[in-house]
């Protein structure tokens, strides 16, 4: 701020070249220091064997190499991409589903999308807790149960109902987000095309599948790349489910769990949790370009 | 925006016009009551009944949990809230737990920290993605390409890859463990950058012009006249912010050490942490912190929903 007064008024015929970088600054020092540095630095530090007290030197490919040999990355790889595998065809499809039910206005619809967006708004930790509570070997799902006359479920201790209890809190709390995508979507399908084949005596499940469907097809890829990335970066709902260690002996962590758990922490890893961060990040992106290449592919 | 809408929209360009019609489309629930469908079809009866069946099951999937969390929290001391079959509404309620809650923790500190943190990434973002997005969108100069290159990239990285660099870089500027530590990575969101962006691109050049033959300057037409003509966005971008920022767990996480420092989620990961036995506790715990949003949400809704299709496209 120290080279322009732009600001006197009058003088404003041809644009002073300083301005727009004045109001560019604050943008572009916030995302240039907090986004794209640490992601260069990140990049550099998987390099290195530095810590968080103790810097470290160059060590070369040594953490890429440890990782090929690290039980708990496999393992925390195994159930990001298992996390991807089943939330993502759920968030694909139910949102919409539901979308196609909230998609009349019978009265009340309002109140029903918004209370199916409550999930959305609330933060990952609420639920989170919500659902410990729910799961408990005593809670309310284990007592519902017991009514039904099933025998109780242990959610909470076992690794792969643990697991997969966290998938289906993340498409329970996604549910409504991509339900307004969708109803969004929904309202430029074209109206004549279902009565068309309506007229032509397609039941509703074979006009969903030859009309709606293919009309959504951008959307619903759009709704697959958004949920795909974010469910390969889970976190917060396997640490409140599973703990910090991502449960018993670290059977659930994921990918992200593990850069927390290995870089946070007095003698935190630096090196090496950033070495596991690019991995995050290289497979995220090649997840996006996937999804994209197999719409492109479906184009021609 | 950060736990939402932070992935990059694959395809920005076609999804625009769906954003559009869909404004148009939107429910005006209370005006629309009686007045039948909008699509001029009138369901038959039992179709009518079975679509409502279907809407108060998913209703109670979805706003269940929160009511038995709520229920939990108000049972008497006396109650048993793990009785068989399930209690489903206090019998003999009590705020005991709240004040309960208070004592343990210092949950009323908790939720001071998370407004602070709320408000001022709601101001940080406002200001800061407005002045931005009206450069790239309305000023001509050498290097906006550049600057909008920096944006796009920066939304394109994973908060998640890059937050022990964030941590190592908090800690260098002697920021770790504190409130402004936690605000600071996310106070101008690439994203609501490139949201005002086309907010203010899409605004007619006319009026500008002419404040410009009258001599206004670009501060003046900024603030005077491009600024009030895009509050909508405004309030999507503020809402966006609040909410992520209140509801943000991993990034507070990290930074914050000292349990006086902490936010409302991770103060609620700690008692959970520690308390786990007493489900009141926790339960009056997280009804502190999902209240107000629900709140701000029932006033707000129709922003909300806005938000997450320009967030969608754009994002």
């Amino acid at each position: 701020m120290t080279t322009a007064t732009d600001s006197r008024p009058g003088a404003v015929r041809r644009q002073r070249p300083v301005s727009p970088w004045l109001f560019l600054a604050p943008g572009l020092l916030i995302v240039s220091a907090f986004s794209l540095y640490p992601f260069l630095s990140t990049l550099g530090n998987a390099f290195t064997d530095n810590r968080t007290l103790v810097p470290g030197g160059f060590v070369g490919l040594a953490n890429f190499r440890e990782l090929l040999h690290d039980d708990m990355f496999w393992t925390g790889l195994r159930n990001s991409v298992l996390y991807v595998a089943v939330t993502v065809p759920l968030l694909v499809l139910l949102p919409l589903l539901l979308a196609m039910l909230v998609r009349r206005h019978v009265p009340g619809i309002t109140f029903f999308r918004s209370a199916f967006y409550t999930p959305v708004v609330a933060s990952v930790v609420v639920v989170g807790l919500i659902w410990v509570w729910l799961l408990d070997d005593r809670g309310l799902v284990n007592g519902i149960l017991e009514a039904l006359g099933a025998s109780p479920v242990s959610f909470l201790s076992d690794p792969w109902l643990l697991l997969l209890s966290a998938m289906l809190l993340t498409v329970w709390k996604g549910l409504g987000y991509y339900m307004i995508i969708y109803l969004a979507a929904l309202t430029n399908v074209p109206r004549e095309l279902h009565e068309a084949a309506a007229v032509d005596g397609a039941g509703a499940l074979r006009r969903f599948v030859t009309v709606t469907v293919p009309a959504l097809r951008n959307t619903m890829v759009l709704v697959g790349a958004l949920s795909s990335v974010s469910a390969f970066k889970v976190f917060s709902e396997v640490y409140l489910l599973a703990g910090e260690n991502g449960g018993p002996a670290g059977e659930d962590t994921t990918l992200v769990l593990l850069v927390q758990q290995v870089g946070t922490g007095l003698n935190g890893r630096v090196g090496y949790a950033s070495a596991i961060s690019v991995v995050v990040f290289a497979l995220t992106l090649g997840l996006m370009l996937l999804v994209l290449r197999a719409n492109r592919k479906e184009d021609s | 925006m950060r736990p939402t809408a932070t992935a990059p929209a694959p395809h920005a360009g076609d999804g625009h016009r769906d954003e559009e019609t869909a404004h148009r489309a939107r429910p005006r629930g209370r005006r629309r009551r009686g007045a039948g469908f909008s699509d001029g079809r009138k369901l038959p009866v039992w179709q009518l009944l079975l679509r409502y069946a279907l809407l108060l099951a998913v209703l109670a999937l979805m706003i269940g949990p929160f009511l038995w969390q709520l229920s939990t929290s108000l049972k008497g001391p006396g109650e048993d809230i793990y009785s068989y079959p399930p209690q489903l509404l206090p019998e003999d309620w009590t705020w005991d737990a709240y004040s309960g809650v208070a004592r343990i923790i210092p949950v009323w500190d908790y939720a001071l920290n998370s407004l602070t943190v709320a408000v001022a990434s709601v101001l940080t973002n406002l200001l800061g993605a407005s002045l931005a997005g009206y450069a790239l969108a309305r000023l001509r100069f050498r290097g906006r390409k550049a600057a909008l290159v920096v944006f796009v990239m920066a939304m394109l990285v994973p908060l998640e890859s890059i937050i022990i660099a964030q941590f190592t870089l908090m800690r260098e500027l002697g920021l770790n463990n504190t409130l402004t530590g936690v605000v600071l990575p996310g106070a101008v969101g690439a994203m609501n950058v490139l949201l005002m962006r086309n907010a203010f691109s899409h605004l007619p050049y006319e009026v500008e012009e002419a404040a410009l033959v009258d001599g206004a300057n670009v501060w003046q037409r900024f603030w005077r006249i491009a600024l009030p003509s895009v509050k909508g966005t405004l309030a999507v971008v503020a809402i966006f912010a609040f909410m992520a920022a209140w509801d943000d767990f991993l990034w507070p996480l990290i930074v914050l050490s000292d349990p006086d420092n902490f936010t409302l989620t991770v103060g609620l990961n700690y008692l959970h942490g520690t308390f786990a036995d007493n489900q009141r506790l926790v339960a009056a715990g997280t009804i502190i912190a999902v209240v107000p949003l629900i709140v701000m949400f029932a006033c707000l809704q129709r922003y909300f929903f806005r938000g997450v299709s320009e967030g969608a496209v754009k994002g």
